[in-house]
């Protein structure tokens, strides 16, 4: 009796510890966020709620600019990001071989660089006397008003390369976990190598890119890193604007209001997609 | 065994094989091209940790030296910022790794309620945007007035750490095999000492690599650590400082030396895994 009382309260008492700091630090601090954002004051003089809507109209109003380029550098790095991972976790899941991990480890090769040091390294070759400018612009290829650093180009070539394997992993575990004999069924079916692929293999493979969309277009649209070292003025994102409110200007309810909006864009895409397809793709790239 | 059954030439060796060969060897040359411009820019940072640069600018090639090598250390703020994120980075991998081991092997032995809620709150840490992850940190301790630091920084890397580590290990905890445990009950062990006998043993290599997991994200976070630090500096919030006055070669030494560690350590614990999965 005893012990049917000690199981049944096992589970909660081993969940609790790490549920509580969950509660705490995650789920809490987005209500202290939602409630800063409607408040007014500032940081000296301490702030009061009075329910201030009119904080999100001027902060959308003022920042529209920044947030419709995020969404859309986010986007686009999305979109260039499918086209080069596909074929690249095709390859491995099919004709990797016995050196399956060993391409996963070389795709997973930056992450034991730190993130921003290499981002700046890109800044280091993408900048004018770097080695792709000045070559070209020495041999009269390009005029002096070419530039790479600062270019909207440079901003989502960063972004391409930081969440490459981010793409690349989910597609890899959906086409992986295809059963060889569906792939050889088309074959003996007269289907012809290309009809295969896009009648089989890629709608297949569709719940690992829809993942990779999630993992790579949440942290691209939301990133600063890559904006505020490859770009310029002209390329600036939402984060940026987020991060300079909150460390620099400490206007902290404009910026809780400009990362509620933020978050309300991009959550509402990750709650669609983990009611339609599940959180398992995704959990199942992260226990990597 | 997949490449076998694709290969396999379906009729008589007359172009097609050939052929598709030639397309899969087309598309090996992509991989490798897609590998090296990942390494590009980790080459480049190595290689400027050579560069004879005359001090902290160091952006043109001037010429081959060892000599940031023995003057590593000699920037106090820069070996006190990678001494804290090691420090940080120990404690919050071991916090998330004892919190995250219970989460994981809860929901992978037990059914419970708040099972499925508990999931969604960590499919939405795993999945968030960090900035509003550190945001949010930020706006709760500036209301409850906590001051910045390496305490709110290490619970900053708990909290996002502690899903990774609970995955990991719960995943293991699906695919173990009951029977053992069971064998030891009927010999008459108590469920406690069943636990520590046979299935914490079982279940340490994926405590382990959730660990390492937790080590790897909090020793390389920047984004959530910008907002959680207040005055306190990091290694990359170090050399997000210096961008603007010009990153110190040091810090290509240093990003070298994490770098080295983090594959030589990979390659072995991989390397010794696979020994000890052949010896099953």
């Amino acid at each position: 009796m005893k012990n049917r009382v000690k199981r049944q309260l096992a589970p909660y008492l081993l969940v609790l510890p790490g549920g509580i700091w969950l509660l705490i630090f995650f789920a809490v601090p987005m209500i202290t966020m939602l409630s800063l954002s409607l408040q007014e004051g500032d940081i000296v003089n301490g702030y009061r709620f009075t329910g201030h809507w009119q904080t999100y109209v001027d902060a959308i109003s003022s920042y529209q600019t920044q947030i419709v380029r995020s969404l859309i550098y986010g986007a686009v790095a999305t979109i260039i990001l499918i086209a080069l991972a596909f074929p690249v976790a095709y390859w491995i899941a099919f004709h990797g071989g016995k050196r399956k991990s060993t391409y996963l480890f070389l795709l997973l090769l930056p992450f034991f660089v730190s993130f921003v040091l290499r981002t700046i390294s890109w800044g280091q070759i993408l900048a004018d006397e770097g080695p792709v400018v000045s070559p070209l612009r020495s041999i009269g290829l390009v005029g002096d008003s070419f530039h790479i650093l600062g270019t909207s180009y440079a901003v989502i070539g960063g972004l391409v390369y930081n969440f490459l394997p981010f793409m690349v992993l989910p597609i890899y575990v959906a086409l992986e976990r295809i059963d060889p004999r569906v792939v050889e069924a088309a074959r003996d079916l007269y289907a012809n190598p290309a009809v295969t692929f896009r009648k089989v293999i890629f709608p297949l493979a569709l719940p690992g890119v829809f993942a990779g969309v999630l993992m790579t277009f949440v942290p691209a649209s939301s990133d600063y890193v890559n904006s505020a070292v490859l770009g310029s003025a002209g390329t600036t994102m939402i984060g940026q604007v987020i991060q300079a409110q909150y460390l620099v200007n400490s206007d902290y309810p404009t910026a809780s209001a400009l990362s509620f909006v933020l978050m309300a864009v991009l959550l509402i895409g990750v709650f669609l997609y983990a009611r339609m397809l599940g959180t398992e793709d995704v959990m199942k790239v992260a226990a990597r | 065994m997949t490449t076998q059954t694709l290969d396999r030439p379906t009729q008589a060796p007359s172009l097609k094989p050939r052929r598709r060969i030639t397309g899969a060897g087309f598309m090996h040359g992509y991989v490798w091209l897609i590998i090296a411009w990942l390494v590009l820019p980790i080459a480049v940072m190595i290689a400027f940790g050579f560069n004879d640069t005359p001090g902290r600018y160091n952006q043109e090639w001037v010429g081959f030296t060892f000599k940031w090598y023995g003057k590593l250390f000699e920037l106090s703020n820069l070996t006190q910022a990678l001494v804290t994120s090691i420090l940080i980075a120990i404690v919050s991998s071991l916090l998330a790794g004892a919190l995250g081991t219970g989460i994981g092997y809860a929901l992978g032995r037990y059914r419970f309620r708040g099972a499925g809620s508990l999931n969604l709150i960590m499919f939405a840490t795993i999945s968030s945007p960090e900035l509003i992850m550190g945001a949010s940190l930020l706006t709760l301790f500036a209301s409850l007035q906590v001051g910045l630091g390496a305490v709110t920084i290490t619970i900053a890397h708990v909290m996002f750490s502690i899903s990774f580590v609970a995955t990991v290990v719960r995943a293991r905890v699906m695919t173990l095999d009951r029977s053992v445990e069971e064998a030891a009950a009927d010999l008459g062990a108590t469920p406690w000492v069943t636990f520590w006998k046979i299935t914490f043993p079982i279940i340490l290599p994926a405590v382990f690599s959730g660990v390492l997991l937790a080590f790897a994200l909090s020793i390389d976070d920047f984004i959530v650590t910008n907002f959680t630090a207040g005055t306190t500096e990091t290694f990359p919030l170090f050399i997000w400082g210096a961008t603007r006055v010009g990153i110190p070669p040091q810090v290509n030494v240093m990003g070298t030396l994490i770098f080295a560690t983090g594959v030589l350590f990979a390659v072995v614990t991989n390397i010794r895994s696979r020994r000890t999965t052949k010896t099953d």
